[in-house]
């Protein structure tokens, strides 16, 4: 994921990204390394709400010991190109949970990129990603889950879900798996959408105006991403962009 | 109130009203009966402003106000209601909420005073005991998991809260079982027999009449009004039939 070598669409992880915005950035930083303890629970959040035009690439390298838990909260709504990889790797019955939100709009790529290697038996991982698009952004998930040979009894899980506000956006959920281990659960949805328009019509005959109604739509819709973040405020600062974002959208 | 002349409409290219005129008076309750297919859903919905329900000539006007230049939003801020047969399930938006930015979207649009949490809450109350439905309905997603007849008395307290100045009920009848049958006529004689209100119900059938006493009753059928009587031109169709009545 993060390589030494300018990438070209031609490279998996970039097919749909946005190489001239990369440019601006190259090389790109290093990545951040998260070594989670076994048995500790790290909590982490990224609000990624880079200038407009601005190219931001956030990698991160997270190391999950044995019986070690860690739960991560990204917003991704900021800059022409806004990129978000996660490389993991999960001990013995370790843990980790990502809830993510991509927003949209104007002429932004955004993306989230995950590789979540399940390296020992036990384990169980979630992700779970919420994508609204309008206008002629391009929001994509790129998800993968390696489960190696002797990682028995893994639990992984992606879900997946787009909505489209304009026909002229674009959403790409691709997830994979690679499963080497016999006695596995590993499940993943994907849903690509609209707003529902008896829902809006139904909104408007009560009297609600098209913009007010469509917000609460959109609101009910990455309700939940971010209902687990255990810190209050941190909790109110990612909702509060997150509704600030899809204000400007509708 | 509402007065429609000659109006005509499609769906997808095909006709379904053909010069339907009709006209409500503030105080007056109007039933429209008939058979399936006659127009009757689709009235309802074109003079609610449905996307698809395209007006192709005719005119309505409400309160002296040419109804098809609003917007179905600004057609509830005006004061109509439109009670759905089939009402929508609207998964993560509970119906305190979508009641109170439904009303406060219209008090906005009229300049009023927007109600605060406190006052929307009391109001709510009031409504829901009026029509035997539990406060904690009202704290579900909009519809979702709502039986048949538990959406329609959700219906009416909408409309109880909206306090519309004419409500078009699209079969609210259809659903319900008798004891239900009799809360939701009461709701509507309690919220809606008033000098300055009117109702349009549309129904298949008398029963919903036994509670709802109208003081018109409409057939409608091939797309138009093709006779109009009094609350007996009901107890004359149940008895003897569309066929037989229209002859």
């Amino acid at each position: 994921m993060t390589s030494m070598i300018f990438p070209t669409r031609r490279d998996e992880a970039w097919r749909y990204s946005d190489i001239a915005a990369l440019a601006t950035l190259w090389p790109l930083p290093a990545p951040t390394c998260i070594d989670v303890a076994a048995g500790e629970t790290a909590r982490c959040h990224l609000l990624q709400d880079a200038a407009d035009g601005a190219t931001a690439v956030h990698d991160y390298v997270i190391a999950i010991a044995d019986g070690a838990r860690c739960d991560f909260h990204v917003l991704n709504i900021g800059g022409k190109l806004g990129r978000v990889t996660f490389a993991v790797t999960l001990g013995k019955g370790s843990h980790f949970e990502l809830n993510g939100a991509i927003i949209g709009g104007g002429d932004q790529t955004l993306e989230i990129v995950t590789s979540v290697t399940h390296a020992e038996p036990d384990a169980t991982s979630g992700q779970t990603i919420r994508s609204i698009l309008g206008q002629r952004a391009t929001g994509s998930y790129l998800g993968s889950i390696n489960v190696a040979r002797d990682a028995q009894r893994t639990d992984a899980f992606q879900s997946v879900k787009a909505m489209l506000l304009d026909r002229t956006a674009t959403a790409n959920a691709k997830p994979e798996l690679e499963i080497f281990a016999d006695d596995v659960k590993c499940a993943h949805g994907a849903t690509v959408g609209e707003l529902d328009r008896q829902a809006l019509f139904y909104m408007a005959s009560r009297g609600m105006d098209p913009a007010t109604a469509k917000t609460l739509l959109l609101k009910a819709f990455v309700a939940g991403v971010f209902d687990d973040v255990s810190d209050e405020a941190v909790k109110d600062r990612l909702e509060a962009a997150a509704i600030a974002k899809l204000e400007t959208l509708v | 109130m509402l007065t429609i002349n000659d109006l005509t409409n499609e769906i997808d290219g095909k006709p379904i009203l053909k010069g339907l005129s009709l006209s409500i008076k503030a105080g007056e309750i109007h039933a429209i009966m008939g058979p399936n297919g006659a127009g009757k859903s689709t009235l309802a919905y074109t003079l609610g402003g449905r996307p698809g329900y395209e007006v192709t000539g005719g005119e309505a006007a409400f309160d002296g106000v040419n109804l098809f230049s609003l917007d179905p939003h600004e057609r509830a801020a005006a004061g109509l209601f439109l009670g759905f047969q089939y009402p929508v399930e609207i998964p993560g938006v509970s119906n305190l909420q979508f009641l109170r930015e439904s009303l406060n979207s219209q008090k906005r649009a009229r300049g009023e005073a927007e109600l605060n949490g406190g006052e929307f809450i009391r109001l709510a109350k009031d409504k829901a005991a009026l029509l035997g439905l539990d406060m904690e309905m009202l704290k579900r997603p909009v519809n979702v998991g709502f039986s048949g007849g538990e959406k329609k008395r959700a219906e009416m307290v909408q409309m109880g809260i909206l306090d519309p100045k004419l409500a078009i009920l699209d079969e609210t009848d259809s659903g319900l079982d008798i004891d239900a049958l009799k809360i939701v006529g009461a709701g509507i004689n309690a919220i809606m027999r008033k000098p300055d209100k009117a109702v349009l119900l549309i129904t298949h059938y008398q029963r919903l009449l036994d509670y709802v006493k109208p003081d018109y009753v409409h057939v409608l059928a091939g797309g138009r009004i093709v006779k109009s009587g009094g609350p007996e031109l009901a107890l004359e169709l149940e008895r003897e039939g569309y066929a037989e009545v229209m002859a």
